[in-house]
C-alpha cells in the first residue's frame, strides 16, 4: 500500500517537475545542446536542482538503509562496469534525444496533449525497448546452451 | 542567454528530487523513467501496478497544470524523424540501463562511475547530432 500511495504522489512530482521547468517543450531541451547558437543552460539548473535536493538526502538517509520504509529491499543497481553495452547506449540514446529533443520523461508527461508526434515517439521508443529485451534474452539462452552443451 | 530560466529550471529540479526521494525512500524504487517504463512492457504480476501509477502520477499532473502551460513547440514536423527518435531512445536507453533521470540525477548523485560516464556520453552524443541537424 504505501509502495502504491509512495509511487503515485512520486508520479504527479515528477510530471509536475517536468512541466514547472518547462523541460516538456523540446525547444527548451535543444537550446541546451545548441551550444554554438543560443544557448539556453536551463537544462543543467534542472538537474543541480534536483541533486541539491536528491544527493543530500540520498547521502544523509538512505544509503546506510538496507531496506526501504515498506519493508522491500532497497532495489539500486549495484553493477559498477562501464562496458561497450553502456557506451553504445547512451551514444544511441544521445542522437535520438539531440533528434528531436525528447526523452522518456518529457514524452510520457506531455502524452495528454493528443499530438501524433509524440504518440509515434512512444511507440516506436516502446517497440526499441522489448526488441533489445527480446535479442539480449536470446543471446543469454544461447550462451547458456553452449555453456550446458559442454 | 535570453531564453535562460534558472529559477523556475532550478524550482522543476528541486521537484524531480522530492520525487525521487520519496519513491526510494518509501518503496525502495528508483525513479529512472526509462527502466519504470520499459517495466511495464513486459508486466510482472508484482511490479506492474506501482509503475502504472508512477506513469499515471506524470501523465495527470499535465491535465492538471494544463491550463497553466506555454504552447509547446515541435522541433521538427516530420513523423518519420519522431519515429527514428523513439527507436534510438527505446534501444539506447534499455542497452544503456538509464536516460537523463536514472543517470543524470540519480546516478550522479550517488556517484556512480557509470552513470557519470553515461551522461557525459549522452549530453555529448546530442550535443553532436544538434550540431549537424
Amino acid at each position: 500500500m504505501l509502495k502504491l500511495l509512495s509511487a503515485s504522489i512520486s508520479g504527479l512530482l515528477f510530471g509536475t517537475g517536468m512541466i514547472v521547468s518547462n523541460m516538456i517543450d523540446p525547444a527548451k531541451v535543444i537550446g541546451f545542446l545548441n551550444i554554438t547558437g543560443q544557448w539556453d543552460p536551463s537544462l543543467a539548473f534542472v538537474i543541480l536542482g534536483a541533486l541539491v535536493v536528491f544527493a543530500p538526502c540520498y547521502h544523509l538517509m538512505i544509503k546506510k538503509r538496507t531496506h526501504a520504509l515498506n519493508g522491500d529491499k532497497m532495489n539500486w543497481s549495484t553493477n559498477t562496469a562501464v562496458d561497450r553495452k553502456l557506451v553504445l547506449g547512451a551514444t544511441l540514446f544521445g542522437m535520438g534525444w539531440g533528434l528531436v529533443g525528447l526523452c522518456p520523461g518529457p514524452a510520457l508527461t506531455s502524452i495528454g496533449s493528443g499530438s501524433l508526434y509524440l504518440l509515434c515517439f512512444i511507440i516506436s521508443m516502446s517497440i526499441g525497448m522489448l526488441l533489445v529485451e527480446k535479442v539480449f534474452k536470446k543471446l543469454t539462452i544461447n550462451v547458456k546452451n553452449q555453456i550446458m552443451g559442454r | 542567454m535570453e531564453n535562460f530560466t534558472p529559477w523556475s529550471s532550478l524550482a522543476g529540479g528541486a521537484l524531480l528530487g522530492c520525487s525521487a526521494v520519496i519513491l526510494l525512500l518509501f518503496s525502495g524504487k528508483v525513479a529512472g523513467i526509462s527502466g519504470i517504463f520499459s517495466g511495464l512492457l513486459q508486466p510482472h504480476k508484482k511490479d506492474f501496478l506501482w509503475r502504472l501509477l508512477f506513469i499515471g502520477g506524470m501523465v495527470i499532473s499535465f491535465f492538471i497544470l494544463s491550463p497553466t502551460l506555454p504552447s509547446s513547440s515541435l522541433i521538427t514536423p516530420s513523423i518519420v524523424l519522431y519515429t527514428i527518435a523513439g527507436l534510438l531512445v527505446g534501444i539506447g536507453t534499455k542497452l544503456g540501463n538509464g536516460c537523463t533521470s536514472g543517470h543524470g540525477i540519480i546516478g550522479i548523485a550517488r556517484l556512480s562511475k557509470r552513470s557519470i560516464f553515461a551522461t557525459c556520453i549522452f549530453i555529448s552524443s546530442a550535443i553532436i547530432v544538434v550540431l549537424f541537424r
